[in-house]
């Protein structure tokens, strides 16, 4: 296919999902998610 | 905001404020790039012209990748706008819990690396070791200000904290002690120089850290110029057996062979494949941090070649992955689909706020690298943080208060980046190091093209290899 798209986490549900805080302090983008 | 690159041969879209990532071909491309700007029938004028010798391009293959691109559009992986400024400034406005702490156990240290941003470990202050009362105080500090925070961070730092070993492992059972009271989860982690590695210090470390990072620089001659003893010897060889027996021991996870290169070995890769060549499997291999004029700082003519190491490493990385001898290199380890949530884009590092640097003697800073400096004073482990003013100045220190990340692709990914970088480099924790900047970009680029090459068949090669 001219356009394939990869799975990511859709930083726009985050937003109601995320924001637990367990995360390890930190780069940032490397670190693992609650997830 | 979208970002496109081609890199080994793979052709990357990314959409910054979804996350979403796109491999694409040429056409798609080009088409993408142009998408926003230029009306349907010049984009067709121009791609037919562009591909005349591609009997696959045509008019109706050309709609219907347009009507793709819409779909991507509608589905919010493509051309997404940025509305998170907002989510920025409620973020800002949190209960702040600390959820962190890096405890520098020993202001000392026995080696005598030339580039150590500590000076040899002491911060510009005298020797001092950390008291078991002052740590077991700085361990009561946090759960007390941790909230509703079940996992709380030690870091077991220096100078070289196995120089106050025995401290160590009583502030662990100390934490351990008060676990199921307190309902917390204490993780462990330890930096070390591995001079003092041995069999007991690997027993235990392997029992009760979470992770560990081991400084090795590379190759022998690399590590020895500027990592050398007290009296001017190398400490390669004291190290590496250590090293080898520390991480299988521990069952090669866990773990972190971390190395600076500096001016002297800009082209770091070969050191870095020593690495890997020794059997360590996890790696990291990060610019030093220095004065501009200091003899190791990377240059402005250092900056290609770096670029140049990053890319060739991704490809090397890709060849041994295939070849059934594959490692980990922290800064392409992107976990695309179980990554960060926004929020922890925004937040950041968390100095200064959820993480907080405590001093031999108790005192409180922003974080490891503004220990010494006396305007980032924020505390002690007993009154806790009564600079109230700097830790809300770094609450409000999100990537969306700095201007220059403003038109930044890869802000949700570097969070705005280093505080302390910022002030070296701008006087402003609010400024940015653009130098660590443009390499952050490369490295995103090199880390996004590696996700997405091991995730194609394998019969995909990587087109340029080492």
């Amino acid at each position: 296919k001219r356009i394939q798209t990869i799975e990511t986490r859709d930083l726009q549900q985050s937003l109601k999902d995320g924001g637990c805080g367990e995360c390890q302090t930190s780069g940032v983008a490397n670190q693992p998610c609650h997830a | 905001m979208i970002h496109q690159f081609k890199l080994h041969g793979y052709s990357v879209v990314l959409d910054v404020f979804s996350g979403s990532v796109h491999l694409v071909d040429d056409l798609a491309y080009d088409v993408i790039s142009l998408f926003e700007t230029t009306d349907r029938a010049e984009l067709t004028r121009r791609m037919l012209e562009k591909y005349r010798d591609d009997p696959g391009v045509t008019v109706s293959s050309l709609e219907e990748l347009y009507a793709d691109v819409e779909s991507l559009r509608a589905q919010k992986k493509l051309f997404t706008e940025d509305t998170y400024e907002n989510v920025a400034v409620d973020w800002k406005a949190r209960k702040t819990e600390v959820k962190a702490l890096c405890l520098h156990v020993a202001h000392t240290c026995n080696l005598n690396c030339s580039y150590c941003f500590a000076s040899q470990g002491r911060y510009h202050g005298p020797r001092a070791l950390m008291s078991y009362e002052t740590g077991k105080q700085a361990l009561d500090f946090l759960i007390a200000h941790s909230g509703k925070r079940r996992n709380l961070e030690v870091d077991f730092f220096g100078g070289e904290p196995l120089l106050n070993w025995d401290v160590c492992k009583r502030l662990v059972a100390y934490a351990r002690s008060r676990e199921e009271e307190t309902g917390k989860r204490f993780r462990f982690t330890l930096t070390t120089n591995g001079v003092l590695l041995d069999d007991e210090v690997t027993e235990f470390a392997n029992r009760e850290m979470h992770n560990v990072v081991l400084s090795l620089d590379g190759r022998k001659e690399t590590h020895d110029a500027l990592r050398k003893t007290p009296s001017g010897e190398g400490s390669y060889d004291v190290i590496v057996p250590k090293f080898q027996r520390f991480v299988e021991k521990r069952g090669g996870r866990n773990y972190y062979v971390r190395g600076t290169f500096t001016h002297r070995n800009a082209a770091f890769l070969p050191d870095l494949l020593h690495m890997a060549d020794l059997g360590f499997t996890e790696l990291s291999m990060e610019p030093v941090v220095c004065a501009p004029g200091d003899p190791a700082a990377l240059t402005e003519e250092d900056f290609p070649i770096v670029c140049e190491q990053y890319e060739l490493l991704a490809a090397e990385m890709l060849r041994r992955e295939r070849a059934g001898k594959g490692f980990h290199f922290y800064h392409y380890n992107l976990d695309l689909t179980g990554g960060p949530c926004l929020y922890k884009r925004l937040a950041g590092c968390g100095s200064g706020t959820e993480y907080l640097a405590v001093t031999p003697t108790g005192e409180l800073y922003p974080c490891h690298q503004f220990v010494g400096e006396p305007a980032y004073r924020m505390g002690d482990v007993w009154q806790g943080v009564t600079n109230t003013a700097l830790r809300d100045e770094f609450k409000g220190c999100s990537v969306y208060a700095r201007e220059e990340c403003k038109d930044c692709w890869a802000k949700l990914y570097c969070s705005g980046g280093c505080a302390a970088n910022a002030i070296h480099a701008s006087g402003s924790i609010r400024g940015v190091y653009e130098y660590g900047c443009r390499l952050f970009r490369k490295r995103i680029e090199c880390a996004l093209m590696l996700q997405v090459a091991l995730r194609q068949p394998r019969e995909e090669e990587v087109k340029e290899p080492v």
